[in-house]
């Protein structure tokens, strides 16, 4: 793929190859004939490889550090308490892969089998993939790795991505979207510097017609251990994402202020276990719909 | 980089046809610092920030380059977010945050036509950019110039290295978070630094505790005691632990002066004492 001007209307949109930002773009004669994602067979080969993904949910941030992994990790772990359902969680931030050692798999390896890689598991029903397992390798390796992980049956799949809109976003995008996928939900912290790089963030989405589940706020409030009173770590100066979804008409699916852990099972009972089970819930809903949405134009 | 592509300024001519390899615009800068960090979020550019203001406390003159291209937070944090970027005949004129031109800046935030559009390049369009900013941008006479840079080691850290090479002495300032999933990705970093030759002046673990302002019992929300350890099993030299402080945080936000406004609060001793330890550190760094 190569190098995508500002203003790019996207490869398969109606206007790939005739807006006026494709002038002069590399592959402005690809899409004005209607070939774009097409083009790519490795598009195709994993389109069928994750045929057997019932639901793919992106977790996006344009900011680094607000909890995307942590968050998707517990997103997996909650989908994933109901034993009957099968979840995968992928983590494909080159940058810096952290589900390995959130989810405690450090050091452990994917293994190679006739039918591809298979993941590693935490739980019967929930497995995890990273590009953490497979050693310090770059570029090319998102495609090779969706093309040739072994899914299965699964219900849910949770993909872990960089932050910031680079390459990797629109090669992801790019892969999945001739799969489907469910939508994304965007993670954040209060303060205006994460807020400004998320509305980056959601702005690709909309450019890329993804559709967005909604925004998760981390670490929104911190409860003293001690005094037990709440306090805010990172005052929302221009009201948060509380506001800027307002603004941008998206989704606010909850704000939670997690320490790492994995609360479902340390703190059953707590706030932000609470928040995540609603976040979760809403985030099942959203995918339960987006299915029979997906039937109805099937049959229409 | 055409029109099309929703710049705010017209853009100075390329190195090809004025620079080449002369250094020019850097040729007066004393100090090149770069802020680094194998993981997104610790606050590199809250300690650029701090840093800048910190030195200019100590009477020296300051300029930060801000080279996070897909997300530029250096503007905001001067309250500079949405300020035009002049041209004079040896290219971009810095932006500066005060009458005194104290602190300079230059960021792609101040290039772009819709600040909430996302800037989605690859590694050719970048590195020219970066390279533009190297040596394009008048920065005139400064003790310090700080380069805060995106996470990881990618594309644009490459490109920084390589065009800050021929410069003045380059020192690397790692910062990290203090719990193990950061200190894991600074270790990458540290390998980059060894690598390209970049001199580690330290690490800084930012986010260290958060005092409860009711009743100010400190907790450690993202555990503890990770960038110490890292800097000694590096062998580099540890500059300090920086609490999470919502005055800070605040701080930042409004683009105030937090070092001026804020002696009191958390976060100032240690940031003081990290400039200290720089200001201390550079003659190291000459020899």
């Amino acid at each position: 793929m190569e190098e995508v001007p500002h203003g790019c209307p996207g490869a398969d949109s109606a206007q790939a190859g005739r807006g006026a930002s494709c002038q002069g773009c590399p592959n402005q004669q690809l899409c004005a004939s209607g070939a774009g994602a097409a083009l790519d067979p490795a598009v195709e080969e994993i389109k069928e490889k994750i045929r057997t993904v019932k639901h793919k949910v992106l977790v996006f941030s344009g900011k680094g550090g607000v909890g995307k992994s942590t968050f998707s990790a517990h997103l997996a772990h909650g989908l994933a308490e109901d034993e009957n359902t099968r979840v995968a969680l992928l983590d494909i931030d080159i940058c810096g892969p952290s589900i390995p050692k959130i989810t405690g798999l450090e050091g452990e390896q994917v293994h190679q089998s006739g039918s591809g890689w298979s993941p590693v598991y935490v739980e019967d029903n929930l497995e995890v993939t990273s590009v953490g397992f497979l050693g310090p390798k770059k570029n090319g390796m998102i495609q090779q790795f969706l093309r040739d992980v072994d899914w299965g049956d699964i219900d849910y799949l949770i993909v872990d991505t960089p932050p910031s809109t680079s390459i990797e976003h629109l090669s992801v995008v790019q892969y999945l979207a001739a799969a489907q996928i469910d939508g994304a939900v965007i993670i954040t912290t209060p303060q205006e510097v994460s807020l400004q790089d998320v509305r980056k963030e959601i702005s690709f989405c909309h450019k890329v017609k993804l559709p967005i589940i909604g925004v998760v706020e981390n670490m929104s409030t911190f409860v003293c251990p001690k005094c037990k009173k709440e306090s805010q770590m990172f005052p929302p100066t221009t009201g948060g994402a509380e506001a800027m979804c307002q603004d941008l008409n998206v989704p606010l699916l909850g704000k939670v202020c997690d320490k790492g852990q994995s609360f479902f099972v340390e703190a059953p009972d707590s706030p932000a276990t609470k928040a995540y089970k609603s976040i979760i819930q809403r985030t099942q809903e959203f995918c339960g719909s987006h299915q029979s949405n997906n039937k109805n134009h099937v049959n229409s | 980089m055409t029109s099309s592509e929703g710049w705010r300024c017209a853009q100075p001519r390329t190195s090809q046809t004025r620079f080449s390899l002369e250094p020019r615009n850097l040729a007066s800068v004393q100090h090149i610092i770069l802020v680094l960090s194998g993981k997104g979020g610790v606050g590199k550019s809250t300690i650029s920030t701090e840093l800048a203001l910190a030195l200019r406390h100590e009477g020296k003159k300051v300029g930060i380059l801000d080279v996070d291209l897909c997300g530029p937070s250096i503007p905001r944090m001067f309250r500079a977010q949405g300020k035009a970027v002049h041209q004079c005949d040896r290219g971009w004129v810095p932006v500066f945050v005060d009458q005194e031109q104290s602190i300079s800046l230059m960021s792609v935030g101040f290039l772009l036509e819709k600040p909430d559009e996302a800037v989605v390049w690859r590694g050719p369009k970048k590195n020219a950019l970066i390279k533009q900013f190297v040596s394009d941008v008048a920065w005139g006479e400064l003790d310090f110039l700080v380069v805060d840079t995106p996470p990881g080691t990618s594309d644009e850290h490459m490109a920084i290295v390589e065009a800050l090479r021929p410069y003045r002495p380059l020192g690397a300032l790692v910062v990290t978070t203090p719990q193990a999933v950061s200190v894991g990705d600074v270790r990458r970093e540290l390998t980059f630094c060894r690598k390209t030759g970049l001199q580690v002046m330290g690490v800084v673990e930012n986010m260290s505790g958060f005092a409860c302002p009711h009743c100010a019992e400190c907790t450690n929300v993202f555990s503890t005691g990770g960038g110490e350890e890292l800097a000694q099993l590096a062998g580099v030299p540890f500059l300090g632990s920086v609490p999470l402080d919502p005055d800070l945080t605040r701080s930042l936000e409004e683009g105030r002066d937090f070092i001026q406004e804020f002696p009191k609060s958390p976060a100032f001793p240690a940031l003081t004492s990290i400039a200290q330890k720089v200001l201390q550190g550079m003659p190291a760094l000459l020899s």
